[in-house]
């Protein structure tokens, strides 16, 4: 079934056990997001040296599996590292299911690869980066240009 | 006479599809209903051999698309018992037929800080943003109805919500989240009483019941063409003609003139006064063998067939665990639109699994935020039945959330 590329053992992991949720104290910066067709939404705090990002949100295993994987990742990084991870996962999003992800860079987040191949859910994926990346520009941390979000 | 849904859905085409490998299972006509071939055929046949532009040319191919254009509005004054057709406005959707009534009946009623507007908790925003607009214009003050557990208009402060100070009350006749169907009589009887109008939100029900305009007793309703067999780009507002007659234009533009100088207008007498520029007209048509073909099997016998697979599917979704109905779950007052939770399951998810199986559902808010927000929720799943559905539809649906649990649970 086409759905396993979606639905990978890794992701469903992440969304029945997430990694870091619940939102803590001290931060530097916050971002609420929202996708308007589906009302998802997630907050994201992160500590402006990235020794925590904090979220809580209300959502579908895409985009709830997403932020426990972000926060896998991206914690305890400098902002160089995460700018090259955050650009990786942005454009494996982009790639209709075509990329070729690095593992080394992404981590669990190659597990998205699949969603790529599903256009109305790949916003679901990049919701928690997208609010991340807003959080930390809020934190005065600049994590790189991220493309336009085409999907 | 037994409704041979067999027969029905030999009419539609695409009910033939497979999807992702398995027969269409197609659940969402709240959302868009499909289309028979006649509907089909009348646009085509149009297209090819009629295509002209309405209302203004003297030649044959205008002529002939001009009655078309128009005898799909008399067919539609028929459908609904409008007094005449020229109660019937041809807009682009429901969306744009709200719009319309509170731009120009807000302007005609010349609300101003004081006036009430009286809506529900229940709308789609479609019945929401436009009086929440006016209201800003105007300085009027937005009230609204609450909902009931059991998914009900909660009418209790009726008194108190429509007084004196109400202009307009705005609701919906049939939900399209929770399915119910709303018993307006008392509103509108209340709304009368105190002098206010009433408009009818009619998107869900016009589609699946016998809808009366002059034994319901509303003064506007609104309804759109592709959730009753037609195409999208076609809805309808129907006024009292009266009302109609006193209320100035929404868009201007060609055909909604009586004369133009460069120092000012006047103004067509309805429904031409508010249809500015070209008109969807194949699409109009369209809608015209939309409401042949419904009235042809009858309205009561398809909302029957519809109540029937209603009481099937409350049944059927009631006995699997885990699932929590949102709205009323007798089929009693409900039309066959069935909103619900699958514990611990993000609809997203549930509908992306549904849809591997063939099985289209719609999932979100549904563009009816309060509704969700009101049963705590930010989103449902929802299943809704038409003419075409059979009970097993409702089977497969029931198979595709024990699939839905089998990834999650």
């Amino acid at each position: 079934m086409m759905l396993d590329s979606l639905y990978q053992e890794i992701i469903l992991d992440h969304y029945k056990h997430p990694h870091g949720r619940g939102l803590r104290d001290p931060y530097d910066g916050e971002a609420h997001h929202v996708n308007p067709t589906c009302g998802d939404e997630i907050t994201v705090r992160v500590a402006a040296d990235f020794s925590d990002i904090s979220y809580d949100g209300l959502g579908c295993s895409i985009s709830q599996a997403s932020a426990s994987v972000l926060h896998e990742l991206l914690v305890g990084r400098t902002s160089a590292e995460i700018a090259g991870i955050h650009e990786a996962f942005v454009e494996l999003m982009q790639g209709r299911g075509q990329g070729e992800p690095d593992e080394d860079v992404l981590g669990d987040a190659v597990a998205f690869a699949g969603v790529a191949r599903f256009p109305a859910r790949v916003k679901c994926a990049l919701l928690p980066w997208m609010a991340f990346k807003d959080a930390a520009a809020r934190a005065g941390v600049d994590v790189g240009a991220s493309p336009e979000v085409k999907a | 006479m037994t409704f041979d849904v067999a027969r029905v859905r030999a009419d539609f085409p695409i009910l033939s599809r497979e999807i992702n490998g398995h027969p269409l299972v197609y659940l969402d006509s709240a959302n868009t209903s499909q289309k028979p071939r006649q509907v089909l055929d009348a646009m085509r046949v149009h297209n090819e051999r009629h295509n002209g532009n309405v209302s203004r040319s003297v030649h044959t191919l205008g002529t002939e698309a001009t009655s078309a254009y128009e005898e799909a509005r008399a067919k539609i004054a028929a459908f609904i018992n409008a007094g005449t057709p020229d109660e019937i406005v041809f807009t682009k959707n429901s969306t744009e037929a709200l719009n319309l009534i509170a731009h120009s009946a807000g302007q005609m009623l010349a609300l101003k800080p004081g006036d009430e507007i009286v809506i529900s908790e229940m709308e789609h925003h479609s019945n929401i943003v436009p009086w929440q607009l006016l209201c800003e214009r105007t300085g009027a003050t937005l009230r609204w109805f609450g909902i009931t557990d059991d998914g009900r208009l909660d009418e209790s402060g009726i008194a108190d919500l429509i007084n004196e100070r109400t202009r307009l009350v705005s609701v919906v006749h049939m939900s399209n989240t929770l399915g119910t169907i709303n018993d307006v009589s008392g509103i509108i009887a209340r709304a009368h009483d105190v002098g206010a109008l009433v408009a009818l939100d009619c998107s869900q029900s016009v589609p699946h019941l016998p809808v009366d305009v002059r034994g319901l007793g509303a003064d506007f309703i609104a309804f759109t063409g592709h959730k009753m067999l037609g195409p999208t780009g076609i809805g309808v507002l129907w006024g009292r003609f009266d009302l109609l007659a006193k209320m100035p234009p929404f868009l201007g533009g060609g055909s909604m003139i009586e004369t133009v100088t460069m120092g000012g207008t006047t103004y067509a007498a309805p429904p031409a006064r508010f249809e500015a520029g070209t008109p969807p007209i194949a699409e109009a048509i369209g809608l015209g063998a939309a409401v042949d073909y419904l009235t042809g099997l009858g309205m009561a016998e398809i909302h029957q067939h519809e109540q029937d697979i209603t009481a099937y599917a409350l049944k059927t979704l009631i006995d699997v665990p885990g699932v929590r109905i949102f709205g009323p779950t007798t089929p009693e007052g409900r039309g066959g639109t069935v909103s619900f939770a699958v514990d611990g399951v993000h609809p997203h998810d549930v509908g992306q699994i549904l849809d591997a199986l063939g099985v289209e559902v719609r999932v979100g808010h549904h563009c009816a935020k309060p509704t969700c927000a009101r049963f705590g929720v930010p989103a449902m799943t929802r299943a809704s039945f038409y003419l075409y559905t059979t009970t097993d539809e409702i089977d497969a649906l029931a198979q595709g959330l024990d699939q839905v649990k089998k990834v999650f649970g």
